[in-house]
């Protein structure tokens, strides 16, 4: 278990899902002639002008306007993600220079699958807990990429999660304590140089995911002499509808305790968002006292598991930027052909 | 490759950091060089705050190279709540969502996709305000 | 304004002149304006060649086009230079010639509006016109020429309270007129019912209210008094010439629906011709879309603001009506030459001055108003044309 010398908490978060959606069955029209089992009801779709760095912006500007500092306070920006625009070149810096926090300010890209976005959160933590830094941005956030055809082209989608860390007496949500459990499990993984992400169907399953998640959550509660009944709210990476609620039960969470940060069914896997995106709908509806269990999951493969504590500064702040149900509710669905245009799948010669 | 041209409006694009005159207080966007007659450092840095009204709009079905992919697309005069207008597309709306004095918000999208090895461009878009 | 002519005119069609080169184009052009001479004028007796040229660079690969066109001519080691300011280059090119001509450095200059824009394809001819409006905030963002017009259209539509159908009756003139003119690059007639049912290229703006550029070269030949006495072919004087500039991006202006730099060149041109607006019995405007010309017009104080759809649906831009545009078809019939329209537009004033406008030929036409604009009015040049 791993807890900072300073206490550290969440002292401003927000969220961003893009605007569009394409439904699963859509999806199996075009390859299945609809006869498959859709993992999902619809994912969301990035704009034809959104990538990670603008999704991040305005996950950014809304963590920003919760909590209550100015940019240039932000001693480090560190972005999680699996679809970076830029394979070489950060994206810290183009979100650092439109927040304004530059140049001052420590960068960089994290990558772990589905969860580099908690690893720069664990790694905040680690900045603030040890004073080098009062305040750090950490951003997971994804624009996906399934190839056509695949399985996970029914959920593979876009959104963004970020959350600025700080001293705990400030903070909206105190973190207790982490834990990260890590092996080398390639379930899932795309080499140097190609489009798309390969997985290893079933294998990504008992030995990926629920080895992992269970590992970290159950080494969590332990540690912190916990159990599931003592949390309010669940969140577990939602790569589909299924995994996470198979976890939970599995794990002894009930459903409602799993229902407010449970998105993939209406958005799919966001990725590096999905497990803080499902935090950041649970603080949406949080009350001071509440505590929130947190376990991402990233294919390669390891789990980062957080405890939160929940106070009385989340009524001010959160309605300072957006709800999650703002974004989740503003929904365009698109048909399988703008979505392969937008998506960059056309041969435009 | 266009690199500078593009790096040196960062200030501009991804935050809308126009100027405001030191003595009078008017707020301009883009900034630009102080006039033949005036004090250089008249003109201040100020970020302004990315909301405004529709003052026109238009939907281009035919663009030109770099907007392609995007076509069909909306652009729009944005009369921003500090003063200035400023053209820039709207994003996230269809053409039968917009009117004339709609109140709009600054998002930061993606502008330009200069090539497979070039530089992409970032920038200010519009949408309507969100809730 | 000092005595100066216009002693010889000619335009080639406008049209896609797959065939023919920018220097094709440019001869043909000189060798019908020297034709209307008499007597014929040797060779060595131009000064001058000022080439209105707008996209020489983006369409043509070429720059330097004073040298490139006046050896194309024969006529190296002339003096010889080209004329930029977007779609007022040709305008402009007139400006400039007739200051020189006044100064008494030529006693000719060959005004030569030359462009030449179906070597490439659509895209580029598009991107070339967003050269004239703002490179970092308007073109970079995906404004386009086109879409400026389109934004004031709308902006306008909203403050007077007219529908896009309002604007049919432009397009309608200018086809009508078009029709007649054998160098135009569309030559048939239009309805009101066709343009509602055009498809949208920025709307409000539909296809049929939307210019086509074309490749082509119009001369005129611009003399001093001393050798437009020595010939005996008609001329036109050149009564006075305005030229004035706006804001390089649209959004910079306090009121868009103002082409302030329209309005002080024409100021300046009635001014120094000594003509007021009722004497002037026929006009050119750079009339892409309808909004251009109802801005224009508006803004040289032909109409009042906000007036100019009314005063079209009443028949006033018709050659009968009060102020005729478009008589050879403006940009929409006769095609978008780039920075050769401004040339465009003086050899048909100067056909409608001395009578040989054919079936569009405003009666009696004594005084003529040409107006061209650069980007969306940022560069405005106004001539008052006078017959002699």
């Amino acid at each position: 278990m791993m807890q900072p010398d300073r206490p550290v908490g969440l002292i401003g978060y927000g969220v961003y899902i893009p605007r569009y959606r394409i439904a699963a069955n859509e999806i199996a029209r075009i390859w299945t002639d609809g006869q498959s089992g859709a993992p999902i009801e619809a994912k969301s779709v990035p704009g034809p002008d959104e990538d990670t760095v603008t999704i991040s912006i305005e996950a950014a500007r809304n963590a920003l306007a919760r909590s209550g500092i100015r940019a240039e306070q932000l001693n480090a920006i560190w972005i999680g993600s699996e679809s970076h625009p830029y394979s070489v070149k950060p994206s810290g810096t183009i979100v650092a220079e439109a927040l304004g926090t530059t140049p001052w300010i420590s960068a960089a890209d994290w990558e772990f699958a589905c969860k580099a976005g908690s690893e720069a959160l664990t790694a905040g933590m680690g900045m603030v807990g040890s004073r080098m830094a009062e305040y750090v941005l950490s951003i997971g956030a994804d624009t996906a990429q399934g190839r056509p055809g695949d399985a996970l082209e029914y959920t593979a989608s876009a959104g963004a999660a970020a959350f600025i860390l700080g001293p705990a007496d400030e903070c909206l949500a105190q973190i207790e304590a982490t834990v990260s459990y890590v092996t080398d499990t390639p379930d899932f993984f795309r080499r140097a140089d190609r489009p798309y992400p390969v997985h290893g169907n079933r294998f990504t399953g008992e030995p990926a995911y629920f080895h992992q998640i269970q590992s970290s959550v159950k080494r969590l509660m332990h540690e912190l002499d916990r159990q599931p009944q003592d949390y309010t709210y669940a969140i577990l990476h939602q790569p589909n509808a299924k995994f996470p609620q198979a976890a939970a039960k599995r794990l002894g969470f009930t459903p409602e305790q799993l229902a407010p940060g449970l998105l993939s069914p209406k958005i799919g896997n966001t990725y590096s968002a999905a497990a803080l995106s499902g935090l950041c709908a649970a603080l949406d509806v949080a009350q001071p006292g509440d505590s929130i269990l947190v376990a991402s999951y990233g294919s390669g493969a390891g789990s980062d598991a957080y405890s939160f504590v929940v106070n009385e500064k989340i009524l001010e702040r959160r309605h300072l930027a957006p709800l999650t149900s703002v974004y989740l509710e503003r929904k365009t669905f698109v048909d399988y052909a703008v979505y392969v245009k937008w998506r960059g799948k056309l041969v435009m010669g | 490759m266009d690199i500078a041209k593009h790096w040196r409006q960062r200030a501009t694009r991804y935050r809308m950091q126009g100027q405001r005159h030191r003595e009078t207080g008017e707020i301009r966007f883009p900034a630009r060089p102080s006039a033949l007659c005036e004090d250089p450092a008249v003109w201040e840095p100020y970020i302004l705050s990315g909301r405004g009204e529709i003052y026109s709009f238009t939907v281009l079905r035919q663009s030109a190279d770099g907007f392609v992919d995007l076509t069909p697309y909306p652009l729009a005069m944005v009369r921003l709540n500090e003063g200035p207008l400023v053209v820039a597309q709207l994003t996230d709306c269809e053409e039968a969502e917009l009117s004339i004095g709609q109140p709009v918000e600054m998002v930061t999208r993606r502008l330009k996709d200069t090539g497979e090895d070039g530089v992409l461009v970032y920038g200010y878009k519009f949408r309507p305000v969100l809730s | 304004m000092k005595p100066v002519y216009i002693v010889g005119a000619h335009a080639t069609s406008v049209a896609e002149h797959y065939e023919f080169s920018l220097a094709d184009l440019a001869l043909e052009a000189l060798r019908g304006a020297f034709k209307m001479v008499t007597p014929a004028l040797e060779p060595e007796r131009i000064g001058a060649i000022y080439v209105a040229n707008a996209f020489g660079e983006a369409l043509v690969g070429q720059a330097n086009l004073g040298a490139a066109l006046a050896s194309a001519a024969g006529l190296s080691g002339i003096d010889a230079l080209r004329v930029e300011a977007a779609g007022a280059s040709g305008g402009l090119a007139l400006r400039q010639a007739a200051m020189a001509v006044i100064c008494g450095t030529y006693d000719l200059v060959a005004v030569l509006g030359a462009e030449k824009v179906t070597d490439k394809l659509e895209d580029r001819m598009e991107a070339a016109q967003m050269l004239s409006i703002d490179s970092d905030t308007e073109a970079d963002i995906g404004a386009t020429l086109t879409s400026q017009w389109a934004l004031l259209m709308r902006r306008y539509m909203h403050e007077y309270g007219y529908e896009a159908a309002d604007f049919a009756p432009f397009p309608i003139n200018a086809h009508s007129n078009g029709k007649h003119n054998r160098e135009a690059l569309y030559r048939f007639s239009i309805t009101a019912e066709k343009y509602l049912k055009a498809p949208q290229i920025a709307s409000p703006l539909n296809m049929l209210d939307c210019s086509s550029l074309g490749d082509g070269a119009a001369v005129v030949l611009v003399a001093s008094e001393r050798l437009a006495r020595e010939l005996t072919s008609p001329r036109v004087r050149i009564g006075g010439s305005g030229l004035s500039t706006d804001t390089a991006a649209l959004y910079q202006r306090r009121d868009p629906l103002l082409l302030n730099a329209a309005r002080q060149s024409a100021a300046t041109a009635m001014q120094q011709a000594g003509v007021v607006h009722a004497d002037i019995d026929v006009l050119e405007f750079t009339d892409p879309h309808s909004i251009a010309a109802a801005l224009a017009l508006e803004a040289s104080r032909f109409v009042d603001r906000g007036a100019a759809p009314r005063h079209a649906a009443d028949g006033g831009i018709t050659v009968s009506g009060a102020t005729p545009i478009a008589t050879a078809g403006g940009y929409k019939a006769r095609g978008d030459v780039g920075g050769a329209n401004g040339v465009y537009q003086l050899v048909e004033l100067v056909r409608q001055l001395q009578g040989n406008a054919g079936a569009a030929q405003v009666p009696n036409a004594r005084v003529a108003f040409a107006q061209c604009l650069g980007g969306v009015g940022s560069t405005a040049i106004s001539h008052i044309l006078l017959a002699e």
